[in-house]
């Protein structure tokens, strides 16, 4: 996709708010706070540049409240991990970035999330072109049941990408790190392939559409350590052109390859059958796991509880 | 105070399985012969019935058969053309209206429909009841509404097509949406995730990953059509028509009804090898598309 087609608003009209070249400029926000918050305590190390500033995020499903209040900025170009116990909402707090709780019924989304400079949950946004643009690979590998060509090429076709097809699905694949393992069989179905190639296999078919954002939810929770290890690689190489957001429940995994952390907690106190997921600290990585300011963080991440 | 010996010991004899008893046995016994002497009444029925109609039919299967039309009183030079012509007209009839109908209300139950909202359930417990609704009753439906009434077709075959595909649209429309349930929701998220528009993961990924089972249910529902014979006769098929059917003219006829109007003839003996060879062709057709059902679930099916 050529940097003007990048540029095209989000919007199925034109906002009279933010005309294209405004949002297109907005999207780098400087802050005054320093990247290395070292010094004054509770001082949060907020990213330099911004790619998600979300405020006051709830989320809920038929009016049951899961995710409450959720202020983050999400860095560009950097990984972002979410950690937290089962059933914190850190999955459906990802899934709130590229809109994918709008496809489940009775689903709500309240607060402000503005990715260059639009909010994504401005009335006149729509969900498919927000989708174009952020990418997403899922806890279980869900290949298409069609060649591994076809499942690369699915994307740019129905986006209707310009370009030989043969070099976006290479490009994709080698990006993936996947070229070399599959090149003489692009043809074979995608069924055939390992877990771990599988994985790989989705995340070069988010590339081929070239998201600036990668969401991954769990991706390495179905592989074995090997392919965890190479979709861990991929991800530090892939944080040069695009900025990641993963959900993981490996804490080592968020400890190797993340910038950032957020942790989540789930909150039970609001009553009988509730479960409110709630962001508890966010911070540098290096930080989150040697020096914590909350005190539920620095339990969780010495395994004291979750 | 056991030892841990004694734990042990009882453990083991606790655990040992016990002889069956007698009584067990005779019971089990029984109730297995009963279960055989049950299919194999069922299987006897139909060897017998099978065995009378080709004792009956077989030596009359000739070009003849095919190519003649239906007569009266000869009934050594008689066919049945225009029950065959009409028959593959119902069909093409049927085929022709119950696919994009079908397929099209089991994607719109499946994908877009919102079942809290009340008539969408409305539709659903009727579609399931309609599936269920005696093949008569159809008949008169098509009397009253296609026949006469508001389409005012009159006898023709295209009448009789419509009646038919009211009768086993029901039967698509639910085999159609369990093949598009079998496609995992991943699949839908990992399409829509890629910025793939609703309609392009119902038509790029749902449909080409049930299409299998879809055409399945289309096959069995049109073999179920194809023997259907009491709506016809309510419709007011015509008798042992010697001019074939067509788009233009009122010629309703089909095999089934050739072959009940040869048995309830007063010369019944005359004309009932006639009727025994139309069922035979008829099983035939039945078992080809019963076998090629079976060959497309098992070529195309979609592992997931």
């Amino acid at each position: 996709m050529s940097d003007q087609a990048k540029r095209t608003p989000l919007m199925t009209e034109p906002d009279p708010a933010a005309t294209p070249g405004e949002a297109a400029h907005r999207h780098v926000h400087e802050h005054d706070a320093p990247t290395s918050a070292a010094g004054a305590p509770g001082e949060v190390a907020r990213p330099a540049q911004t790619i998600f500033e979300c405020k006051g995020v709830n989320v809920s499903y038929s009016g049951t409240l899961a995710v409450e209040d959720v202020d983050i900025d999400l860095g560009l170009n950097e990984i972002t991990a979410f950690i937290g116990p089962s059933g914190c909402g850190k999955s459906t707090f990802l899934r709130v970035l590229n809109r994918m709780n709008d496809l489940i019924p009775g689903a709500k989304v309240e607060g402000s999330v503005v990715y260059h400079g639009q909010d994504l949950y401005a009335r006149n946004v729509d969900p498919v072109q927000v989708r174009k643009r952020i990418g997403m690979v899922f806890q279980k590998p869900n290949p298409f049941p069609k060649s591994i060509y076809d499942n690369i090429a699915f994307g740019p076709r129905i986006l209707g990408m310009k370009g030989d097809m043969d070099e976006i699905v290479e490009n994709a694949l080698r990006g993936a790190a996947l070229w070399e393992d599959v090149k003489d069989r692009l043809k074979t179905n995608a069924f055939g392939m390992s877990g771990g190639q599988q994985q790989r296999l989705c995340i070069a078919r988010a590339l081929a559409t070239e998201p600036d954002v990668l969401l991954m939810d769990e991706p390495c929770s179905a592989l074995d350590p090997v392919s965890t290890g190479k979709i861990e690689d991929l991800m530090l190489e892939l944080k040069e052109r695009l900025s990641i957001v993963i959900v993981t429940h490996n804490m080592q995994q968020a400890a190797r390859v993340s910038d950032r952390t957020a942790f989540f907690i789930v909150d039970l106190s609001a009553g009988e059958g509730k479960r409110i997921g709630k962001l508890i600290e966010f911070d540098e990585t290096q930080k989150i796991f040697t020096n914590p300011t909350d005190e539920r963080t620095e339990q969780y991440v010495t395994g004291k509880f979750g | 105070m056991s030892t841990g010996k004694q734990i042990a010991d009882a453990a083991i004899a606790n655990s040992a399985i016990p002889a069956p008893d007698g009584t067990a046995r005779v019971k089990q016994g029984a109730f297995k012969s009963l279960m055989y002497g049950a299919l194999a009444l069922a299987i006897l029925g139909l060897v017998l019935l099978l065995g009378d109609v080709f004792n009956d039919g077989a030596g009359k299967i000739s070009p003849e058969l095919f190519t003649n039309q239906p007569s009266k009183i000869r009934p050594e030079t008689s066919g049945f053309q225009s029950a065959l012509i009409g028959t593959v007209y119902l069909m093409g009839i049927v085929a022709f209206l119950v696919v994009p109908l079908g397929v099209a209300t089991a994607i719109y139950l499946e994908e877009y429909a919102d079942r809290t909202k009340w008539w969408n359930r409305l539709v659903e417990v009727n579609i399931q009841n309609l599936a269920g609704v005696p093949s008569v009753v159809y008949g008169i439906l098509g009397l009253a509404f296609i026949v006469r009434g508001p389409l005012s077709l009159g006898r023709t075959i295209v009448a009789g097509g419509i009646t038919l595909a009211l009768l086993v649209l029901p039967v698509v429309i639910i085999v159609a949406r369990e093949a598009i349930r079998a496609v995992p929701p991943s699949i839908r998220e990992g399409s829509l995730a890629l910025g793939a528009t609703k309609w392009q993961t119902i038509w790029k990924q749902v449909l080409p990953g049930s299409i299998a089972g879809i055409a399945t249910g289309v096959i069995l529902a049109l073999s179920r059509a194809i023997g259907e014979t009491a709506p016809l006769l309510i419709l007011g098929a015509a008798i042992s028509p010697r001019i074939n059917p067509s788009l233009d003219n009122e010629v309703l006829t089909a095999m089934p009804l050739q072959i009940f109007n040869w048995t309830r003839d007063s010369e019944v003996d005359k004309f009932l090898p006639l009727a025994a060879a139309a069922i035979l062709v008829l099983m035939v057709v039945l078992l080809m598309m019963n076998s090629l059902a079976i060959f497309l679930r098992n070529r195309y099916e979609q592992k997931w």
